[in-house]
């Protein structure tokens, strides 16, 4: 086990190497340094040296990949010194001058606080409707119930944000509108993003829980609980629920390290200081070294989440073999 | 005299739609897929969702058919022809079919803001009456039921117009289904849903004499803040979601039926490449893939000016760009389940047998593990289609999303960000986008479960309601 | 399904046990219950609070409370005026000789102008780390006695503070960080032309730097800056070349806020960059206020200074002040708040909602984002009965500012000095109508501008006499714009009739540059249509913000959109815009974005630079708007107004278009703030219980169908 999990992280590095490349060849083919100085002087009274100043600051003042001046050609450049450093999880400075790691580490709160309850309220809840039209199905509350999903679904989700905003905050005074504390008073701020959350995933969540559910009560073991005569309920509860949980939550498994990211969306228009956010600001203030930051962790993320589920498959399934 | 533009985007979605006609015809020599498409369409939802998609389609290609009006000869520029013997000038507005259908929703312009149906602006504007006061009055609309006697006539006007659109409706379309169905008649008994089919297009024609009928007279969803018609713009918009849906996965069709397939069939260090490349991209963040990737776009629109001499091309290949993005970061998925497929099949006796034959191997996957894959392709087609169109709206909210210039859901969504945050807001593009979003979506999430019901051999076959 | 129920029953017993007297959708909170605290947002988080650097009103906004320069504006009068702030009274000026000597008279061109700058005694600094000092007076926080202190993540982690009195050092420090090439300062190039030794400075500052780490502290006490001269603990001198009458408002502005040289060894000391704690982000000042909570994620906090000396409101404004109930403050000691917290919105709908449920006490719209406006109402200019019934009152005022539609002069079609391009720009400018724009995109907040420089600063010209004769007529009192046969006719002259070549017969194709940022469909068809209407094509160019900077950078734009918010209340700083040494192209300063080169109006602005407020300085203003108007650099161009919506329990507000330290002069009635937020936010209880209802209305027919599919036998 310890042995496949080291080989998954080896594995791993090759791919992280390829992410930094991707995004750093994106981003300065798009802005140079100086382009980058610009935009973070400002318009007024900007003069050459002080774009030389910046960049040096910065250390965006010596070659991209390398460095024919330097002793050590590839170790001062920019890649080197702000992408790979990014493989020992050092962030460094954005390009306004604020240490990234520590905004992570104190953004990352928020976006748990907002995705954690979703997630679970969203399980909940999702799982609940799907019993439910298992429960009947081939019946008019099946349909009743699969054609509000498809409608649940094919709303944009921003119509959500939109129309929960101005009900439960503007026009009932229900909840604060947007904002965030932190500590205990939080929690008011988050009802709103949670049930919003949990109402835009309601559409898929149900309908795929649904037909693993199904998938599940085709099977020969149900039918003979039945045929001997179980009662609908417990053969539900006892026999389909527990087995058939097996595949959502190794499903759910892969989506927890990402959890970390945030929602973009909800946290923007719900003004929570997330690192969701956090990345739309960047993306719209053009700080790369943020961006960078992000892609990088978000490769992290996800390739952790890879892992997890592969040994998630094994704790549920002793048939599968880490190989 | 004008002159035809040909976008590029126009080209790919005709391709697109002369490959589905190939598609169809070649459809007759295979007995098992027409069985499928037939189940497809016996369902009412697959046939009724498939009609509604195919009126969206059809706007989008009259939108999609492009030219350049010839500016008028003026008596100074008569002269100058004559003297230089000049070509002909175009206008630097590109239209399309539609907007030339559409000219009379493009010609009521008003000043700012109404709502739908309204007599008046939703603005007030300063007037000087007669004694000198400047007095501040919500101005009549300009072009709205000009033929009323007074404003209480306007609910009688409008029920009045409504019934009519109602006749007029039925009048075209009856004709059209009684004669489609005494044709089906001679043919013998069908086992397709042809009421709900007749149904769905009575109710479509009728609803659109309806917007016709009743827009010469009123704003149906109101106007925007320069005075455009909110109606206009949603039906404008029309082109943009459904390029939006297919063009993205077209475009990353080729790269993925080709890693995907080779992947599988080759094995060994293709494999392990195709495996790494596909790892790679997916674990970057998608929004922010794309967002680096747009801002990459702009870079390369601003070295290359001199190719993009018109507002149009400039959104165009803007557009394009971001369908193939959309595409790439999608992409990932089909591939995987191509690979996994191929795999599979490749392991399949006859397959296996074709090899020991010495069959070539453009020849093996041109003639067995293509067509085994297709149903994979197909559905990833359908089903990613209402994602797009969902997805162009969150991008526009952050910005990188489609030109300003074209029209868009996404971008009427965005203009409603301000519009909401007035007091009294204004909610009626916000409706209308949604109204014109939702349906094409709800009918492709229907159609699309029609076909991976049909399709997918591994879903569970449940009992049908 | 039923414990779903029971889940949603509990989270609203929860909800409504936890209903105290602060209705339910208060985003404050419920500690600063009772207080005298002022609410407010940003949108941009602030980059950079270092005095130095800084220059941008989202940072303004928040260090102009705390840090004190010599001089501030006075906050009722108009036209702006400047008076003491932390000096006794005006700066003296005086002028030399080479040679040092004192000139009696102001004749010809004298060497140098010194200003001598003498501060109030008994100021002091807010209490903080960097001032607490040890038995031997030595600073407390020192790098040997750091490490063995607990972790520290935050300034409130350091216990010990302390406290002193400004001194004349503090501003000289401050200055000589000006000329340190390592704080970015924006103003250095500037400044360095007319104060004397401060390129010297500079040059030895970065000659020593190159020996030092990276990080390390300079200690810039032990630079000579020839050209400011420390007199005693109260007082210095300031030497300039020449004569510079602008330089004075300079004081005015953060740049010039004493540094204490305690601060800047403090926060280079080990450890504390990485954690965010520097200058650039936790001010040190001796204002009214300090920043005790900055985090620019959620929300920053300024709290009331303890040492703050105590500064009375001023007792005389302006005619109608006093109506207005803008003096009844007058002599009371400020500030009246104890507490301002600014909570960071991105969006415009919470803004707005929070206002009008009465979280936020006052709704700014931000002169520079003037095109994200939250409209008040319908009805433009107007407070609605809505507005009215809930006491809400309404700032209006011009701001000095110009947002202008720009011609590249270096643009072979549009730019150039000859008849034809003149021509063609004119007639844009008649057909390009700035009053719709204005009507429809920013709600009448604005009026069109007839020259760069706006109302409220000297040289500005109302009525007849002040209008773009090239534009507008005078009829019935008021500016009449030309019609637009008019346009037509100059497009004609210009060798396109109807908007096509003359000898081709080829349309007229135009480019607008633009960012996409600042682009919508609504905006860019209508900018289409005002060229439209001379036969004129135009194409919309947008383009990220970046590429658009290096294409304004290059002279690459077309015609485009800028801006310019006043420095400073003097014509000079507007007029400067179109001097020939400031072109984008050569200069890069971001200034004359239009490349415009006239070497009479530069000679002209040569001499009006010096001048003193008069009718000979008018005359010569005038002179050169008519070369504007003549040679139409700018196609058209608006004054944006400032409107800002006040809750009724807000006082002593008013706005004020150059300086930002505006918080000490405001003050709220929080009791009755209170009140009013409670009638306000009444919750609206009936969609729980519909919803609840309505979970049951689905949840019962399916149980009844539930069981009597239970008692189904098989078979039947």
């Amino acid at each position: 086990m310890l042995a496949y999990i080291v080989r998954r992280l080896g594995y791993a590095i090759p791919i992280l190497i390829g992410v930094n490349l991707i995004t750093f060849a994106l981003f300065f083919v798009v802005n140079t340094p100086d382009q980058m100085a610009r935009v973070h002087l400002g318009d007024k009274h900007v003069s050459e040296d002080a774009i030389q100043q910046w960049k040096a600051q910065r250390g965006y003042d010596v070659p991209l990949f390398f460095n024919a001046e330097s002793d050590n050609p590839l170790r001062d450049t920019i890649f080197f010194q702000k992408s790979l450093t990014l493989l020992v999880f050092d962030f460094g400075l954005s390009d306004e001058g604020r240490a990234i790691g520590q905004d992570i580490k104190e953004r990352m709160w928020p976006s748990l606080a907002v995705q954690i309850p979703t997630l679970i309220i969203g399980l909940i809840v999702n799982i609940s409707f799907a019993l439910f039209v298992v429960l009947f199905r081939a019946s008019v509350f099946e349909l009743a119930a699969m054609i509000l999903c498809v409608v649940m679904l094919s709303i944009s989700s921003v119509f959500y944000v939109i129309g929960g905003q101005f009900f439960f905050a503007k026009l009932w005074n229900l909840v604060p509108i947007s904002g965030y504390l932190h500590g205990i008073e939080a929690w008011k701020f988050l009802i709103l993003p949670v049930i919003i959350g949990v109402i835009a995933g309601i559409g898929s969540g149900t309908r795929l829980y649904r037909t693993l559910f199904l998938e599940e009560a085709s099977r020969d073991y149900i039918r003979t609980a039945r045929a001997k005569g179980v009662s609908e309920l417990r053969v539900l509860f006892r026999h389909l629920l527990p087995n058939g949980l097996i595949p959502v939550l190794t499903g759910v498994v892969v989506v927890i390290p990402s959890l970390f990211m945030g929602s973009l969306l909800i946290e923007s228009f719900f003004g929570i200081p997330g690192l969701g956010s956090y990345t739309l600001d960047a993306i719209q203030a053009q700080d790369f070294a943020i961006v960078r930051a992000m892609v990088f962790l978000g490769s992290v993320l996800y390739i952790l989440g890879l892992i997890l589920t592969d040994i998630s498959y094994t704790m549920v399934d002793p048939r599968v073999k880490l190989s | 005299m004008i002159q035809p533009v040909f976008l590029w985007s126009d080209i790919l979605i005709f391709t697109l739609v002369l490959a589905v006609v190939f598609f169809l015809w070649q459809l007759r020599r295979q007995p098992l897929t027409r069985k499928r498409w037939h189940a497809v369409f016996a369902s009412r939802i697959g046939m009724s969702s498939f009609l509604i998609i195919m009126t969206y389609v059809l706007i989008a290609l009259l939108d999609s058919i492009h030219y350049r009006e010839a500016l008028p000869t003026t008596p100074s520029t008569h002269e100058a022809v004559l003297t230089a013997s000049a070509p002909t000038a175009y206008s630097n507005e590109v239209k399309s079919l539609l907007d030339w259908l559409l000219s009379d929703l493009t010609k009521t312009k008003e000043t700012t803001y109404s709502a739908p149906f309204a007599l008046y602006s939703f603005a007030k504007e300063s007037r000087v009456d007669d004694n000198g006061q400047v007095t501040r009055v919500f101005p009549r609309l300009q072009h709205v039921a000009s033929h009323l006697l007074n404003d209480q006539q306007r609910l009688i006007d409008i029920t009045a117009h409504s019934i009519k659109a109602l006749f007029i409706g039925l009048l075209i379309a009856l004709p059209l289904v009684g004669l489609h169905w005494f044709w089906r008649r001679s043919k013998g008994p069908s086992q397709l849903p042809w009421l709900t089919a007749y149904l769905t297009i009575t109710i479509l024609i009728v609803s659109a004499t309806w917007m016709i009928l009743l827009s010469q007279h009123y704003h149906i969803f109101g106007t925007d803040k320069i005075g455009t018609d909110v109606l206009y713009q949603s039906i404008k918009s029309i082109r943009t979601g459904i390029l939006i849906g297919t063009l993205a996965t077209l475009l990353a069709l080729p790269l993925a039926i080709i890693l995907g397939i080779s992947a599988g069939y080759f094995k060994g260090w293709i494999d392990d490449a195709v495996q790494y490349l596909y790892t790679t991209l997916s674990s970057i963040p998608g929004i922010l893939l794309i967002a680096a990737s747009v801002l990459l776009i702009d870079v390369y629109i601003e070295t290359h000016a001199d190719e993009f001499t018109l507002t149009a091309l400039r959104a165009d290949f803007k557009f394009l760009a971001l369908c193939a993005i959309l595409g790439l970061t999608s992409w990932t998925g089909l591939c995987r389940l191509l690979r996994a497929e191929t795999l599979k099949v490749s392991q399949l006796d006859y397959v296996q047998a074709a090899h020991a034959f010495g069959v070539s191997h453009r020849r093996i996957i041109g003639r067995h593990i293509l067509p085994n894959v297709t149903h994979i392709v197909l559905i990833a087609l359908v089903l990613d289609f209402s994602a797009f169109v969902l997805a162009e709206a969150v991008l526009s909210y952050i910005g990188v999303g489609v030109d300003a210039s074209m029209h868009s859901w996404g971008n009427m969504i965005n203009a409603a960000r301000s519009e909401l945050s007035r007091d009294p807001f204004i909610w009626w593009p916000v409706l209308s986008a949604f109204i014109f979003m939702f349906v094409l979506v709800l009918a492709a999430n229907l159609f699309a479960d029609e076909v991976r019901h049909a399709f997918d051999p591994h879903r569970v076959k449940e009992p049908r309601v | 399904m039923r414990w779903l129920t029971v889940v949603v029953f509990f989270t609203f017993a929860f909800i409504l046990a936890g209903c105290d007297a602060s209705p339910w959708n208060n985003p404050h909170s419920s500690e600063e219950d009772g207080l005298k605290v002022l609410y407010s947002n940003f949108a941009e988080r602030p980059k950079h609070l270092d005095p130095a650097r800084s220059y941008s009103s989202d940072e303004s906004r928040f260090i102009a409370q705390i840090y004190e320069p010599p001089l501030q504006y006075h906050y009722l009068k108009r036209p702006y005026q400047l008076t003491p702030l932390t000096l006794t009274e005006m700066p003296a000026l005086h002028y030399e000789d080479e040679q040092g000597n004192v000139l009696s008279n102001n004749t010809g061109k004298p060497t140098y102008s010194v200003y001598t700058l003498t501060l109030q005694p008994g100021i002091r600094y807010q209490p903080h780390p960097a001032f607490a000092v040890d038995e031997a007076q030595q600073p407390w926080y020192r790098t040997e006695r750091l490490a063995a202190l607990p972790a520290v993540r935050s300034l409130a982690d350091f216990t010990e503070v302390g406290t002193r009195e400004l001194r004349a050092d503090d501003y000289i420090y401050q200055m000589k960080r000006l000329a340190d090439p390592a704080r970015l300062a924006p103003l250095r190039g500037l400044l360095s032309e007319y104060i004397v030794g401060m390129n010297e400075l500079t040059e030895q500052i970065s000659e020593a730097r190159r020996e030092l780490p990276e990080h390390a502290w300079l200690d810039l006490r032990d630079f000579e800056f020839t050209g400011v001269e420390k007199v005693n603990d109260h007082q210095f001198r300031i030497r300039l070349h020449g004569t510079y009458p602008q330089f004075i408002y300079w004081l005015a502005f953060h740049f010039f806020a004493p540094i204490p040289w305690e601060v800047d060894a403090f926060y280079h000391l080990p450890g504390l960059a990485e954690r965010n704690i520097n200058l650039n982000w936790h001010p040190v000042g001796t204002g009214p206020f300090m920043m005790t909570e900055n985090n620019p994620n959620a929300q920053i906090v300024l709290e009331r200074n303890p040492h703050f000396r105590g500064e009375p409101y001023p007792s005389e404004g302006e005619a109608g002040d006093a109506e207005a109930g803008l003096l009844s403050d007058a002599g009371r000691t400020m500030p009246f708040i104890d507490k301002a917290v600014y909570r960071l919105e991105k969006e415009a709908i919470p803004i707005w909602t929070k206002f009008l449920q009465g979280y936020y006490d006052r709704s700014a719209i931000a002169s520079d984002s003037f095109d994200q406006a939250i409209s008040m109402t319908g009805e433009g200019i107007d407070l609605s009965d809505d507005m009215r019934a809930l006491g809400i009152t309404l700032d209006r005022a011009v701001m000095p500012v110009t947002y202008y539609m720009g011609f590249n002069m270096l643009d072979p079609v549009v730019g150039g000095y000859d008849d034809r391009a003149r021509k063609l720009r004119h007639a844009i400018a008649i057909a390009y109508n700035e009053e719709e724009y204005i009507n429809i995109f920013m709600n009448g907040r604005g009026e069109t501008a007839m020259g760069p420089i706006p109302p409220g600063i000297f040289g500005y010209q109302s009525g007849a006499d002040g209008i773009n004769r090239s534009v507008f007529d005078w009829q019935d009192n008021r500016p009449i714009r030309k019609p637009l046969a008019i346009a037509k006719q100059l497009l004609a002259e210009a060798g396109y009739p109807d908007g096509r070549d003359k000898v081709t017969g080829q349309p007229l194709v135009l480019n607008l540059d633009t960012t996409g940022a600042g682009s919508n469909n609504a905006r860019i068809n209508w900018i289409i249509s005002q060229f439209r209407q001379l036969g004129i094509q135009l194409n919309i160019r947008s383009t990220d913000y970046n590429r658009f900077k290096e294409k304004m950078e290059n002279g690459n734009a077309q015609i485009f959109y800028w801006g310019w918010m006043a420095d400073y209340p003097d014509p000079e700083n507007f007029l400067f815009l179109l001097v020939g040494d400031n072109a984008q192209v050569d200069s890069k300063s971001g200034v004359n974005a239009s490349n415009y080169k006239n070497a009479e109006y530069d000679a002209l602005f040569e001499r009006m630079r010096l001048m003193e407020n008069g009718p000979e300085r008018m005359a010569i203003i005038r002179d050169m708007l008519a070369l504007l108007q003549h040679d139409m650099p700018w196609g058209s161009s608006f004054h944006a107004h400032s409107y800002v919506l006040n809750n009724s329990w807000v006082s002593n507000s008013k706005p004020h278009g150059i300086a930002n330290n505006i918080l000490k002069y405001l003050n709220i009635d929080h009791e009755q703030r209170q009140r009013e937020q409670q009638w306000r936010n009444q919750p609206v209880l009936w969609p729980i219980v519909v919803v609840i209802l309505g979970l049951l209305i689905l949840v019962l027919p399916g149980y009844f169908a539930f069981q009597r599919r239970q008692q189904r036998r098989v078979g039947e």
